[in-house]
Formats: C-alpha cells, sequence, structure tokens
C-alpha cells in the first residue's frame, strides 16, 4: 500500500475469528480450571482431533463454498456413502446389480489404493455434476445439494441395508497411532501414555494447512471471496464467476469425499446411519469460526476453532454430569444462539459505529 | 392473454411433474387410481384408494408448505427447524393429554390449543433472530434445528407415550360417518384460512413488498420486521397442526422419527412449486402442487416396490429433473428455440403476403 504500511482497520473476517479464537481458549481454560479430570490431560484435545477429523474437513469445504456465497448440504451424505462403499472395498468387492459383484484384487494395499480412488472418483462425480448444475445452470444450490444428500443416503442403503464392516487386518493397518513424544499422561499405574493422533487428523489438518494457503495467497481464493462479496462487481472485475463458483463446489466435494476416508478409518464401518446430520455440524462449525452464509467473510483457521468448540461444549456438557441424552444437543443449540447473536451485534455495532439495542428491547 | 399465461407459468413445473407421474402410473397399472369404498375396522364406509392415500399422506406436508412459502417470500430464506418445532409441538399436546385422567374433547382441544401457542413462541423466537438480529433465516433456525428434537424428548420425559381414544383416531384417521379421512378436511380448512386471509387483508401484499425490497417496504410505512415475525408465527401455527395430525395418525409420539426430514420436503414443495428460494413474489397454489407433486412421487415408488429407505436416492433424481427444467437457463434456451420458430413463420407468412 504505497510502499509503506498502513494501519487498516481489522477486517470482518478477522474480527469475528478472533472471538472465537478468544472464547474457545477462554471456555478451555475454565474446563481446565472447573472441571478438572479429563481436560487437564492433552490426550482430551487428541481425542476430539480424532473423534472429528473428518467434520474438520467437511467443515472447511462448507467454509469454501459458503465464502462463494452458496451453500453445500450433501457433504455428509457425501463422506457416508464414501465410507460405506470404501468398507465394502477393503471387504473384496461391491455389489453393482442384483447378482453383479464387481470384484476388487487380493493385494491389501492394492484394496487400500481402491478405496482412495473410489472415494476420490465419488468426490469429483459429485462435485462435477453439482457445480455444473449450481454455476452454469443458475439453479439454487441449496435445493440441488438437498438432492444430493438424498440421493446419497439412499445409494447407501441400495449398497449395503446392513451394516458393513471392514477386515480387521487391514484397520489395523489405517488406524495406525501416531504418538506424540512430550505430550504423555501417567495412567493409574504410574505408566506414562504417550499422547496420540489418528493418521485422519494429519490429513484433516494437512488439508486446513493448504486450503488456507489457497484462500490467502491464490488468485483462485481470492476470487472466491470476490464472487462472495458481490458478483456483480466480481464479473466486472473480469472474474469468471461461473468457473469460481464450479470450482468452489468441485473442491467442496472434493474435500467431503476426502473426509469419507478419513471417517473410514476413523470408524471401520459402514453404516446408513453414518455422519448423520454433520452437514449442519459443519454448517455450524464454519458459522461459530466466523464465517457468514451472505458470503465474502470468513476463514479456515476460524472453521478449525469452531469445530474445537462444538466439540468442546459437547465434551464439557458430557463430563460435567448431564448424563440425560437431551442436554448436549440443547447446549449445543443455546451456546449456538449465543454466538450468533454475539456476532448479530458486533458486526451491527461495527456498521453504525456505535452498538445499539434491537428496536423493541428499548 | 400472454400476459394471463406468464401469471401462471411457474405452476407450470409441478403440473407437468403431476401429469408425467399420472400417466407413468396408468400406464404401468390402470388401476392405480381407482378409488373405491371400503368399510374400516370400525365398520364405517370409507374411501380407500392410491389417490385417497396420497391426498391424506400429504397432508402435514401441505400444511408445513404454505406456512414455508410465508416465510421463504418474506425473509428470503427458509426455515429447516419445521420438523423439530412440530415434534415439539406434538410433545406439549401429548403431555397436556396424558395429564389428564381421560381424552375427551375439553382435553382435546385445550392440547391444541397450548401445543398451538407453544409452537408460536419458538417461531416467534425464530423470527425475532431473523427480523431484528438481521440473522440469515437458515442460520436462525438451525439453532432449533439442533436442539428442536431433544427438548421434545426433554418435555416427555425420555419416553414415547401412545395414546388409545377415539378422538385421537378421529382426527388421525376418519370421523366416523364422514368417509373422507380428517387429515384431508383439516388441510381444506387450513387452505380456506389461508385463502380468505389473503383476501381479506393486505398480508400476501405485504409479505411480497418486503420479500422484494425491504427497504422500499419501510418507505411506504410496511413494518417489515413485524412482516417477517408475522410469517414465522404462521409458520408456527402450521407446524403444531402438522404435529398434531401426525400424531393422532400414529396414535404415539416419537421425537426422533416425527415428521424427520420434512423440512427439506416442504423447501422442496416451495421450490418445485416455482417460487424463488431467494423471496419475494409468492404462489401458495405452486408450492401446494408441489408438496402433492413429492407425496405422489413416493407413493408411486412405494407402489413400485422400492424399500422405503431406498427411496430417498430415486426421488434425488427426479427433483434434479424437475429443477433443471424449471432452470433459468434452461427456460431461456427453450424461449429462444420458440421464438426463433415464431419469426421464421411469421417471415415465412409475411413472404407469402408480399408474393
Amino acid at each position: 500500500m504505497n510502499g509503506k504500511r498502513q494501519r487498516e482497520p481489522i477486517s470482518d473476517t478477522m474480527l469475528l475469528m478472533s472471538i472465537t479464537i478468544g472464547i474457545f481458549v477462554v471456555m478451555y481454560a475454565l474446563a481446565m480450571i472447573i472441571l478438572g479430570g479429563g481436560f487437564r490431560k492433552p490426550q482430551m484435545l487428541f481425542d476430539m482431533l480424532n473423534d472429528n477429523a473428518f467434520l474438520l474437513i467437511i467443515a472447511c469445504s462448507l467454509t469454501i463454498v459458503m465464502i462463494t456465497g452458496s451453500i453445500d448440504i450433501s457433504v455428509g451424505s457425501v463422506t457416508a456413502l464414501v465410507t460405506m462403499v470404501g468398507v465394502m472395498i477393503l471387504n473384496g468387492g461391491l455389489p453393482l446389480f442384483e447378482n453383479i459383484r464387481l470384484k476388487i484384487g487380493a493385494g491389501e494395499h492394492f484394496r487400500i489404493f481402491m478405496a482412495v480412488i473410489a472415494a476420490l472418483v465419488i468426490g469429483l462425480l459429485y462435485g462435477l455434476v453439482q457445480g455444473y448444475l449450481i454455476a452454469y445452470l443458475q439453479i439454487q444450490p441449496f435445493i440441488i445439494t438437498l438432492a444430493g444428500l438424498f440421493f446419497g443416503r439412499g445409494m447407501i442403503t441400495i449398497i449395503s441395508v446392513d451394516p458393513q464392516k471392514a477386515p480387521q487386518d487391514l484397520m489395523d493397518i489405517l488406524q495406525t497411532r501416531i504418538n506424540i513424544p512430550f505430550l504423555g499422561s501417567p495412567n493409574k499405574k504410574g505408566v506414562m501414555i504417550p499422547a496420540h493422533i489418528e493418521i485422519g487428523v494429519v490429513i484433516a489438518l494437512v488439508l486446513v494447512v493448504l486450503v488456507f494457503v489457497l484462500l490467502r495467497y491464490f488468485k483462485l481464493g481470492r476470487s472466491f471471496y470476490a464472487v462472495g462479496g458481490n458478483q456483480q462487481s466480481a464479473l466486472m472485475l473480469g472474474v469468471n464467476v461461473r468457473r469460481t463458483r464450479f470450482l468452489a463446489h468441485l473442491l467442496s466435494s472434493l474435500l467431503a469425499g476426502v473426509a469419507g476416508l478419513v471417517f473410514m478409518m476413523h470408524v471401520g464401518a459402514g453404516n446408513a446411519t453414518n455422519a448423520n446430520a454433520s452437514e449442519m455440524n459443519a454448517i455450524a462449525s464454519s458459522i461459530i469460526g466466523g464465517t457468514l452464509l451472505t458470503g465474502g467473510v470468513g476463514n479456515v483457521i476460524g472453521t478449525f476453532f469452531g469445530v474445537l468448540t462444538l466439540t468442546t461444549i459437547k465434551a464439557i456438557v458430557v463430563t460435567s454430569g448431564l448424563r440425560d441424552p437431551w442436554w448436549q444437543s440443547i447446549t449445543t443449540g443455546v451456546m449456538l444462539c449465543f454466538f450468533i447473536i454475539l456476532q448479530s451485534i458486533v458486526l451491527s455495532r461495527r456498521g453504525r459505529g456505535g452498538f445499539r439495542l434491537p428496536q423493541w428491547l428499548k | 392473454m400472454a400476459k394471463k399465461l406468464s401469471n401462471y407459468s411457474q405452476l407450470l413445473i409441478p403440473l407437468i411433474a403431476i401429469l408425467l407421474l399420472i400417466l407413468f402410473n396408468l400406464i404401468r397399472d390402470p388401476e392405480f387410481f381407482s378409488v373405491g369404498i371400503a368399510a374400516n375396522n370400525n365398520g364405517f364406509p370409507v374411501l380407500q384408494g392410491n389417490l385417497i392415500s396420497i391426498l391424506n399422506g400429504a397432508s402435514e406436508l401441505v400444511i408445513l408448505s404454505m406456512g414455508m412459502t410465508l416465510v421463504t417470500a418474506a425473509s428470503g430464506g427458509q426455515d429447516i427447524s419445521v420438523g423439530a418445532l412440530a415434534a415439539i409441538a406434538g410433545s406439549v399436546f401429548v403431555k397436556v393429554l396424558k395429564s389428564g385422567s381421560s381424552i375427551n374433547g375439553g382435553t382435546v382441544i385445550a392440547g391444541f390449543i397450548l401445543c398451538c401457542i407453544v409452537a408460536m413462541i419458538f417461531g416467534s423466537a425464530n423470527g425475532t433472530l431473523v427480523a431484528c438480529f438481521k440473522i440469515q433465516p437458515m442460520i436462525a433456525t438451525l439453532i432449533l434445528f439442533t436442539c428442536g428434537r431433544s427438548i421434545a424428548y426433554w418435555i416427555n420425559g425420555g419416553a414415547t407415550p401412545t395414546l388409545e381414544s377415539p378422538i385421537i383416531t378421529a382426527i388421525g384417521s376418519f370421523i366416523p360417518g364422514i368417509p373422507v379421512p380428517t387429515p384431508i378436511l383439516i388441510v381444506i380448512v387450513t387452505g380456506i384460512v389461508f385463502a380468505l386471509v389473503f383476501r381479506f387483508t393486505n398480508l400476501g401484499l405485504y409479505v411480497q413488498t418486503v420479500g422484494i425490497n425491504q427497504g422500499a417496504a419501510r418507505l411506504n410505512g410496511i413494518n417489515h420486521i413485524w412482516i417477517k415475525l408475522l410469517a414465522f408465527i404462521i409458520l408456527g401455527a402450521c407446524c403444531s397442526v402438522a404435529g398434531m395430525i401426525n400424531v393422532c395418525r400414529l396414535s404415539l409420539i416419537n421425537h426422533e422419527t416425527i415428521l424427520i426430514n420434512i423440512e427439506m420436503d416442504a423447501i422442496l414443495a416451495v421450490a418445485i412449486g416455482g417460487n424463488s428460494l431467494g423471496g419475494g413474489k409468492f404462489r401458495m397454489i405452486g408450492s401446494v402442487l408441489g408438496a402433492y407433486a413429492i407425496q405422489m412421487l413416493t407413493i408411486t415408488l412405494y407402489a413400485m416396490k422400492v424399500s422405503s429407505t431406498d427411496v430417498k436416492a430415486y426421488k434425488a433424481i427426479v427433483i434434479i429433473i424437475l429443477v433443471v427444467m424449471g432452470s433459468p437457463v434452461v427456460k431461456e434456451a427453450v424461449g429462444n428455440f420458440w421464438n426463433k420458430r415464431i419469426k421464421r413463420n411469421h417471415a415465412a407468412v409475411g413472404k407469402g403476403a408480399e408474393s
């Protein structure tokens, strides 16, 4: 900027993100002090990551799509579909029609390789079809991705109504734990147990960094923001709006395919109810992380902390003794309400230069 | 003439869908739509047949899609919490009925009024978030979507109570002596209420004005906050009616499965009905036709021996075909094609006249 650094006012994206990070840190610190127990062990944090690596990835894909001003609610069902197909492939075959089975060769590594390929192909196909329909035929993204959601869930039961379990020897390879040497905690006998994460977490973190770099430093990432902020002015700036929206959906479905792979590595079984309603969790974490559904505002680092905040809330509810099954989602709802209202107030305060109560509260 | 036709052009897609489904069914099985009269368990003659089960089964969806149309038009977004809200309303209804010693007409009316009030309160909470805090409707209702079914579970203390009473059966299936299923009658009554409201008040006009341009509506003296709030409150009332019908139909409440995924179907009905999901102009009859088209598709698939879990995949394919047909790009292409043909014809006629 004119060769010299000017002090810029903090952007909406940064402001919302820093609020989320602040709240997460405060909440986790309070949980450590008040609830103690599991929260003082580093493994607690790593377990949250282990359980929610797939959620992290689909939250990233939703962040991309939401920044572009669109929505994708098919990611959860893509995740579940990929999990089911992957498990079937690991088991050695995929039923195509009534009696025809697609046989996959015997080699273990070959099967894993084929599962990865299948995941990417499913994600790619989903992205191509949805992206084309949304970007080039200009159909409302909600409806198309809703149809995608129905299709995915239906296909799972067409492939197999019963839950399928992957062979144990392959799962042992896939569920390899990566130990982290210094962050262990002693168990009851006083033996140090090193903290561990799964491969899926590494994949998820790498993807978060990649998406961050894409959104921040690449032309494509910047045009996502431009299209989401205002399609008309993006068009006038020479951004290919249609192609940008197409690529956003392609990327989102591809990431959802990878998320399915990560989910399969974590649970090792295909089931019709896998990753149920996870698209809504992903949307919620993106919102908590400061992404706006209207587009043009958002950051994938915020989404990362959004996922952590959401899972921390659930962990706090479970550890604080509210054992009845309904409390978990009621508290999640209340916290979501708090975050959403906070964001709305902060943004409206910035817009008007002063905090104002809504008219009916005066 | 052309202007009048274009007014109704948005109804084309649901009508084509219904016509195609009817044709398909008639080719597959000419007896598909035959309606007969048979005695039910209580010995009363009642109407039976696939057509009746389509009309009957779509009742909840039709009522919800009516409310959803208003919310979509006023706020330019969708309420994804209608299923959860219907679950809450149903739970309150059951709770009131169970708290009395016996189920009679008084408790049923009291239960309905109370569940209506509760649903309207939740609806106005959604509406407050949307109208006053200016949050996008989908996100504002995501809150209730997340915790609604748990609240329903909590109201009934973690149980799934059943209801046994002739009054409940009368609301859920048939009133003795009337051969038409009661849910269809409730839908007709709701439709008449909406029609009267639109006929004698300015609600429809105001909702469209707010949806098209909020600023302009405000300058014209329309309180856009109140209009949006009202739309959500009306949707809340619709949810309570739908929840009550479903509870009476099944004679039990299960917070997990009651009207599951109906929010998606309701939004779909609004979209298939040719209403813009971005708000503004709306036509409620389109949503109603859309809802019946969805239910007809489901029943057709069931009749083809598709299992209830697989239906979703086939539904998705039909939905995609429908919305591709209705997409602006395809419409424009088809329109251009027709215009060219008409021009060519005109040109040919002109030449003929010259020579």
